[in-house]
């Protein structure tokens, strides 16, 4: 979905950093991004390479975090790790399934100077 | 090392929960509708608007790229409309609701229909800070459409199957697509229906008032805790 357009907030969300905490140069960002959050992390890489250019992030390294959802199994009663959010439960096959996390898009840190 | 700790949409979500807020002080209930292109939203939304017509006051904002086609079809309807064009961008943001909100200024208590942009991915991850939302899927689509494109339907608090009427030319299977919304959102509720032939027109706009109902029942539940709370910090007896 809309990598390009997540690629811009996240520029605005350290260049308002940037301004508060003082520096002008970011080495690395830390995003992490949860499995259901329906974000293409290679379309992400591509738009952030973008969108940086000639800013504060040019050539920064960008290092995403992709943490397994987690979703209620309504048949074995436990929580589980899911991968893609139409996956069956792991522990029972199971297709009733409530998701509790893994929508997360978070920026993490940054390493600055 | 500087920690932010911060969502990326986090400047959508500030302003979706202010349109919230400003929509709950009008006493406003706004639906956030999605679907892919050509799934009947505009339509849908000028048969529901003629038959809400004088019960109630309605406002529409309508998102698409290029065009005012949309915003004009819901005039001729006899609502009031404004049309968002979203240039390149594939979705409507909650900064864009905000800025047509205040242009098109909805009366108190109004029903206001948010219609995105005909697009099954974008528009799911952003929060235009509407009560509900509503994703519609035609049956000349695939059943699968949940399980391809999950997030518009994870996100979904009713679904509606449209053009209904073409059931006997196609080969479409409801009962799957209902077990694959269900595996993407339990929650949903689903409804079938058609414009054409009017079924199902009954059964969603019972749902739509009784989500408005329960959504002002809601806001009134807060006014009453709050004035008990200011009689009580003045010292006047409830």
């Amino acid at each position: 979905m809309h990598e390009m357009a997540l690629c811009e907030s996240v520029l605005a969300a350290i260049e308002e950093s940037a301004r508060a905490n003082r520096f002008t140069r970011v080495r690395r960002v830390r995003l992490e991004i949860g499995s259901f959050a329906g974000v293409e992390v290679s379309a992400l890489r591509f738009g952030f390479d973008v969108v940086s250019r000639g800013t504060l992030c040019d050539g920064a390294e960008l290092v995403v975090l992709e943490p397994p959802g987690k979703a209620w199994c309504f048949d074995c009663s436990s929580t589980v790790d899911l991968l893609a959010r139409i996956d069956p439960c792991p522990q029972c096959g199971g297709h009733r399934l409530q998701p509790v996390s893994g929508d997360q898009m978070t920026i993490k840190d940054l390493e600055v100077e | 090392m500087v920690e932010i700790e911060r969502g990326i949409l986090s400047a959508n979500d500030a302003l979706a929960a202010r349109n919230r807020d400003e929509l709950a002080a009008k006493w406003q209930f706004a639906l956030n509708f999605l679907s892919s292109p050509g799934a009947g939203k505009t339509t849908l939304l000028v048969e529901t608007l003629c038959r809400l017509h004088g019960r109630l006051p309605l406002a529409v904002i309508e998102g698409d790229q290029q065009t005012s086609n949309d915003a004009e079809r819901i005039r001729a309807a006899g609502s009031p409309a404004i049309q968002v064009n979203t240039g390149k961008g594939c979705h409507l943001d909650a900064g864009m609701v905000g800025r047509a909100l205040a242009a098109l200024d909805p009366a108190e208590g109004a029903l206001v229909f948010i219609e995105n942009v005909g697009n099954l991915v974008c528009p799911a991850g952003f929060d235009l800070g509407e009560a509900k939302r509503v994703t519609l899927v035609s049956v000349t689509e695939g059943e699968d459409k949940p399980l391809k494109y999950p997030d518009a339907f994870a996100g979904a608090d009713l679904v509606l199957v449209t053009k209904a009427d073409l059931l006997p030319h196609l080969d479409f299977d409801v009962a799957r697509l209902t077990a694959n919304i269900a595996r993407v959102n339990p929650r949903a509720t689903v409804l079938r229906l058609s414009t054409r032939d009017g079924e199902g027109m009954d059964a969603w706009t019972d749902w739509l008032l009784a989500a408005r109902k329960l959504f002002l029942e809601d806001l009134a539940a807060r006014a009453e805790a709050r004035a008990a709370g200011l009689r009580q910090t003045a010292g006047i007896p409830a």
